[in-house]
């Protein structure tokens, strides 16, 4: 595998995980919003909270983490700019 | 041409200095105005100076970052860095109906509200992963130049400009209706001269200097419409429960909401029916429709060109990526503060609205009453006597009208959307000024948005029609100018439109993220990710993606009845749907004059609209299935013809790595 193939198939990795918590945050946890309603915090219904706030904070942190990760993944190949 | 590339090198280094005065500059001026306000000034003036005085700064902005160069016009000379990139973003993304309808739609839907927060932030992550840092490498000025390269030539080009305007035209003639409204309402003046006054102040911004100046506007506008919206929601939190943060504090407001909700029910003043608790699910969105209206914005969000473009303007891939985040952390700050205002809202009105008598309604009621905002037993809130008639009528009393009592019932009020962020200064007892503040907000957020909107079409139409598919040699300065002609030619026509309050318009907003996804977003995706993607597939697939939403859209929307027969088989509809259906068809038919014709049919059609689905899709999700389609159709294509050459091949490997230059480089 030359160091372009093993550049993207990291690429592609770290594609598919996102994507997978992309899923689980965008739709998996509130298909159990009545369940998890259940569960009260500081007057908050968990269920609620996940798709007021909750999913939200994850997408923020997780393009923060997902920006600075590429960037490492780039370095590594000597992919990155400058 | 060299100091003028040094003063905006300057400018680009100082920019930390200058939007910190900005802000600085801007609270002061917040500060001088209360004081003013105080001093006796009256609230029209405030209004006034607060929308003129804003106004005045983005058109100053505007004015100095004027260009001449093809790149600063285009992309703003790629030297935004993410930080201010992303405010920017925030700014063109927020629009006036986010700014002012977003809590509103989350007081009426409750927690199926929901879906609009979701899919509006999700869908970055897809412009970060998938989409955006590829783009950035490859180098276009436009969403079509990358089309037109990847998928050989004018004719993806051409369908790629097509979706595009198909869905940021109603979106900008929205912003336009939008700015005229809030320029009317605060200040007003007359609707029809409104919108020119919003034109202007949009063409000012964008016009001299393009995507240089719009961006320098953006990120001006999204520190006044974020200040503006957090400020009434910080103080209502801290008057209410101490704290200044109401992300936290409405929690205790929703638990308030239940149990006032259980208590109207057991007393009579809601009926169990009519009433939908705040916090249960799926009460206006069925699953389906909740989970697919949010995939459909997300994708849709990916999708629109007026948002690509912006990470076209980052100084590096890397940048661009971050630049995504930054993004989603400066629209996260509003969207999460919205269900805030909702429950707020909401509280205030079962509280001190519903229950009470007639006499003894909080003076807000009747102020947005009396323009038409707040509806009680049916009409306009603007005088007690207006609405205690209505009240009579519609209990049946028939008494003495001086001792009639009544208490507001839940299913008595009604209230616009719109009211939920503009009154809250006003419900928490703040001083005019605050209201301003708001208007300048609002303001703001659509004028930022019909920027970046009004500079993806006339892009589109000046750099991919004009200057790829017409003329190839065009000198620079007589694309810029047509650049600039053609600008103010689709505002124009943008600003015609919504003078006539085009009712249908504005509900075809949400069509634009449909569109865009189902026409777009598979070449994009698959453009960068799978190399064996094709011409063929490309332009077929786009064409099958766009033409089925289209399809859906319009055919369940304006040929309800049509519809509805020729796929009953795949509606949901139930056996008394259908009943009726065939009831009213036949009461259409037999019906004996034109008048009673006309009322048959807009009955039928009414009620062939809930019905004329497939398996129960709202129109709204319609790229639930372009989507599919658009992808199924560009595998399949791409499979049954020839792979694309290895130098195009060559090419997918050079976006897909940072390193090196751009492959769009404008040959100057």
């Amino acid at each position: 595998m030359n160091e372009t193939e093993r550049h993207w198939s990291r690429t592609k990795g770290l594609m598919w995980a996102m994507l997978i918590i992309w899923l689980i945050f965008g739709y998996g946890i509130h298909y159990f919003v009545k369940q998890l309603n259940e569960i009260v915090i500081a007057g908050f219904p968990l269920g609620f909270y996940m798709a007021a706030q909750g999913s939200l904070i994850v997408f923020v942190l997780m393009l923060f983490f997902f920006a600075s990760r590429q960037d490492a993944i780039d370095r590594d190949s000597g992919m990155a700019e400058d | 041409m060299a100091t003028e590339s040094k003063a905006s090198g300057d400018f680009v280094s100082n920019l930390g200095k200058i939007y910190g005065y900005y802000t600085g500059g801007f609270f002061l001026f917040v500060v001088l105005l209360a004081i003013l306000e105080q001093m006796g000034v009256p609230n029209k003036i405030i209004g006034y100076l607060f929308v003129f005085l804003t106004l005045a700064v983005y058109a100053f902005i505007g004015i100095i970052t004027r260009t001449m160069q093809v790149g600063e016009y285009y992309v703003a000379g790629r030297r935004v860095p993410a930080f201010y990139n992303g405010m920017a973003t925030g700014a063109d993304w927020m629009s006036g109906a986010s700014f002012v309808g977003m809590a509103g739609t989350l007081y009426a839907l409750g927690y199926d509200g929901l879906a609009f927060v979701l899919g509006w932030t999700g869908g970055y992550v897809l412009v970060a992963v998938l989409i955006a840092p590829y783009l950035r490498k490859f180098g276009a000025y436009t969403v079509p130049d990358f089309l037109s390269e990847r998928f050989g030539g004018n004719f993806a080009r051409f369908i790629g400009v097509v979706v595009l305007i198909c869905c940021s035209f109603t979106y900008v003639t929205a912003q336009i209706y939008a700015t005229g409204i809030i320029a009317s309402r605060f200040l007003g003046i007359d609707f029809q001269v409104a919108v020119f006054v919003g034109l202007i102040g949009i063409l000012i911004c964008s016009m001299l200097g393009g995507m240089k100046a719009v961006t320098w506007t953006q990120v001006a506008q999204y520190i006044v419409l974020i200040v503006a919206y957090l400020i009434p929601v910080v103080v209502l939190s801290t008057q209410k429960y101490g704290l200044p943060i109401p992300q936290l504090t409405y929690g205790q407001a929703l638990q308030d909401i239940t149990a006032r909700e259980g208590q109207m029910i057991a007393t009579g003043l809601a009926d169990a029916k009519s009433l939908k608790p705040h916090l249960t699910p799926f009460l206006n969105y069925d699953p389906l429709n909740y989970f697919g209206l949010i995939l459909c914005l997300m994708v849709g969000t990916a999708s629109l060109p007026h948002i690509l473009m912006r990470y076209f303007t980052t100084p590096s891939v890397r940048e661009a990526r971050k630049s995504v985040a930054w993004s989603l952390f400066f629209i996260f700050l509003l969207y999460f503060t919205a269900p805030a205002y909702a429950a707020f809202a909401k509280l205030e009105v079962y509280n001190n609205v519903i229950g009470q008598t007639l006499a003894s309604l909080p003076q807000w009621v009747y102020t947005y009453g009396n323009i038409g905002l707040v509806k009680i037993c049916g009409v306009d809130a603007t005088t007690v006597d207006a609405i205690r008639d209505a009240c009579a009528k519609l209990v049946g009393y028939t008494g003495d009208m001086a001792s009639f009592v009544h208490q507001l019932r839940h299913q008595d009020f009604a209230i616009n959307n719109d009211v939920v962020v503009i009154s809250t200064p006003e419900i928490a007892g703040m001083p005019y000024v605050i209201s301003g503040l708001v208007a300048a907000g609002g303001l703001a957020a659509a004028l930022s948005t019909a920027d970046g909107l009004l500079l993806a079409i006339a892009n589109a139409l000046s750099h991919d029609i004009y200057y790829k598919m017409i003329d190839r040699n065009a000198p620079t300065g007589r694309r810029l100018v047509i650049a600039r002609v053609l600008l103010i030619l689709v505002a124009l026509a943008a600003a015609m439109t919504a003078r006539t309050k085009p009712a249908d318009i504005l509900s075809m907003v949400a069509w634009a993220f449909s569109l865009a996804a189902a026409g777009l977003f598979p070449a994009l995706v698959l453009g960068v990710w799978w190399k064996r993607a094709n011409s063929a597939g490309a332009v077929l697939g786009m064409i099958a993606g766009f033409g089925v939403c289209l399809y859906y859209l319009v055919g369940t929307r304006y040929f309800a009845p049509h519809f509805y027969e020729t796929w009953s088989f795949l509606s949901h509809a139930s056996a008394d749907a259908a009943a009726k259906y065939q009831e009213l068809k036949a009461a259409y038919a037999s019906a004996a004059d034109e008048a009673a014709k006309t009322a048959a049919w807009a009955a039928l059609d009414k009620h062939a609209q809930s019905i004329a689905t497939w398996w129960g899709v709202k129109n709204i999700s319609a790229a639930l299935f372009g989507l599919p389609v658009g992808f199924a159709v560009m595998w399949i294509v791409s499979l049954l013809t020839p792979a694309p050459s290895q130098e195009l091949q060559d090419m997918i490997d050079n976006i897909r790595r940072p390193r090196g230059d751009m492959v769009l480089a404008e040959k100057t």
